[in-house]
């Protein structure tokens, strides 16, 4: 019975829908994974430089800006990906229509671009986790290491940058491969708000085609796809951040 | 001709009374050995001398460059400026190596040159080649301290700080973490910059090699100079009870 059914369906699968051109619809998900792969990367790199920030401050000197990085962070990383979206997109969208009526007397409804909301609020969970690998990673370079280089009489820039930074970069890897695997996947929320990423790209075909399973399933591939290159990449930083340091490296 | 003054120097860590008022007078090619057991303030007093730890109270001189720490005055800052030219001015060699690990041997012996003192990178090359050669680690420039034995680490530790062009090295407990048969190797580069008229701060249990290498041995206790002099003296014939009973344990 179960088999009979299989058959049947897969036979109902007709991969055809999955072509390029007008014909199917391949080159719609294509252009979904390239849209994923562009919001992820875009969030990655803004999230990563604000994590640095948000690291530094929590290392610094000020209790001021240590408590404002920590309640940063703190919030975001207990706040749903979802709800940051509709306070950002859906928000800031009120808030941007109330200043045009109220400040510039602009009648009218105004839209957040959702392709940069979708980058803005991504990166700014990323920053929450980024920063905590990226602290990690720096109080985790051999405190010796930072008094030798105080003892030859750099400055502390020359410092973080000579043997901190080259240092934390290596033991922050493992963590930050972490978060660009989970901001991959962080992408498929934004399709809430209209970005036509790979999940909206293949929620629209299969309405269109009533084959929800043949697109979800293309969507299954893309992301393994994009997770079995980017942990290949990532694999091939972290030995090269790791040759000579370690041994067998 | 004096090169490195350092006048009652106290430090404590909370109730904790490390240093009691420690001065210690170099001429310029003294190698002191400061000897003692352990909590008795040695490498804390080493520490106080670049500033790695900073001193409560006292004074440091270093040709020149006087420091003063004020009488318990925490407050007094010392501009990093300062602080910065001191230790570019000492050469500081640490018992647990503390090379660079991402950077290799040579880089680790030019970095200093290089960022610090501002030198040309070709230079500074050759310089370091050098220096690695006089510690008999020509060979192993490239390789990164993960490959190297503890007792290579610090020699290229020591090339490194010979690289800065010391004024004084100071050099704390160099052999206390190196398996026994690599203690040697390390000793003999120490000896010859001691014969090079180098001057040395030592904090060390090699009483052997103290007594062979220094020009004056300070025994530290409890945070002050229990007793201090001439080598020979200090190893035949101690004054003091408690240094007397401190040596028996090495002999």
């Amino acid at each position: 019975m179960v088999r009979a059914s299989t058959i049947a369906w897969v036979k109902r699968m007709e991969l055809g829908v999955l072509a390029w051109g007008d014909g199917g619809w391949g080159d719609e998900l294509a252009r979904g994974a390239m849209v994923t792969i562009a919001i992820a990367s875009a969030a990655y790199v803004v999230g990563s430089v604000l994590g640095i920030l948000f690291a530094a401050m929590k290392l610094s000197g000020s209790s001021t800006l240590r408590s404002l990085a920590t309640a940063y962070t703190t919030a975001m990383r207990g706040m749903p990906e979802m709800l940051v979206i509709y306070i950002v997109f859906f928000g800031g969208g009120s808030l941007g229509t109330w200043i045009a009526t109220n400040v510039l007397g602009v009648r009218g409804h105004v839209d957040l671009p959702s392709f940069a909301v979708g980058v803005v609020c991504i990166a700014l969970s990323v920053a929450a986790y980024a920063c905590e690998v990226i602290r990690g990673a720096v109080l985790a370079v051999p405190h010796g290491q930072i008094e030798a280089a105080q003892a030859v009489g750099m400055t502390s820039l020359q410092r973080n940058r000579l043997v901190v930074a080259p240092q934390a970069f290596r033991l922050a890897l493992p963590g930050m491969t972490n978060v660009w695997q989970f901001t991959v996947k962080d992408t498929a929320l934004v399709s809430i708000i209209g970005v036509t990423e790979v999940m909206r790209s293949a929620s629209i075909a299969s309405n269109a085609t009533k084959q929800p399973f043949t697109f979800y399933l293309a969507a299954l591939a893309i992301f393994i796809v994009i997770a079995y290159l980017s942990q290949r990449l990532f694999t091939r930083l972290q030995q090269s951040a790791d040759r000579g340091v370690r041994w067998g490296a | 001709m004096q090169a490195l003054v350092a006048t009652d120097i106290r430090k404590a860590f909370g109730p904790l009374e490390v240093l009691r008022g420690i001065s210690l007078k170099a001429d310029k090619g003294d190698v002191i050995a400061i000897i003692g057991g352990s909590g008795s303030g040695k490498s804390t007093f080493l520490r106080c001398l670049n500033l790695l730890e900073r001193p409560d109270a006292g004074s440091l001189w270093l040709n020149g460059l006087a420091l003063d720490f004020g009488d318990g005055d925490r407050a007094r800052t010392i501009a990093p400026a300062t602080k910065a030219q001191l230790r570019r001015r000492l050469g500081m060699v640490f018992q647990s190596f503390n090379l660079w690990t991402h950077m290799t041997a040579l880089d680790n012996v030019i970095a200093g040159p290089i960022h610090v003192l501002g030198q040309d990178r070709k230079a500074a090359r050759e310089a370091g080649m050098e220096l690695l050669g006089k510690v008999g680690l020509a060979d192993k420039a490239a390789a990164h301290p993960a490959q190297l034995s503890g007792g290579q680490q610090q020699r290229v530790a020591i090339a490194r700080a010979l690289a800065m062009r010391p004024e004084a090295l100071l050099f704390d407990e160099p052999t206390s973490a190196l398996d026994p048969e690599l203690v040697g190797e390390v000793l003999q580069v120490i000896k010859a910059l001691a014969a090079e008229g180098r001057t040395m701060i030592l904090v060390t249990h090699e009483m052997a090699f103290a007594r062979d290498v220094a020009t004056h041995v300070m025994y530290f206790l409890d945070g002050r100079v229990e007793e201090e002099g001439a080598p020979d003296r200090i190893f035949t014939d101690p004054r003091s009870e408690r240094c007397r009973s401190f040596l028996r344990k090495f002999l």
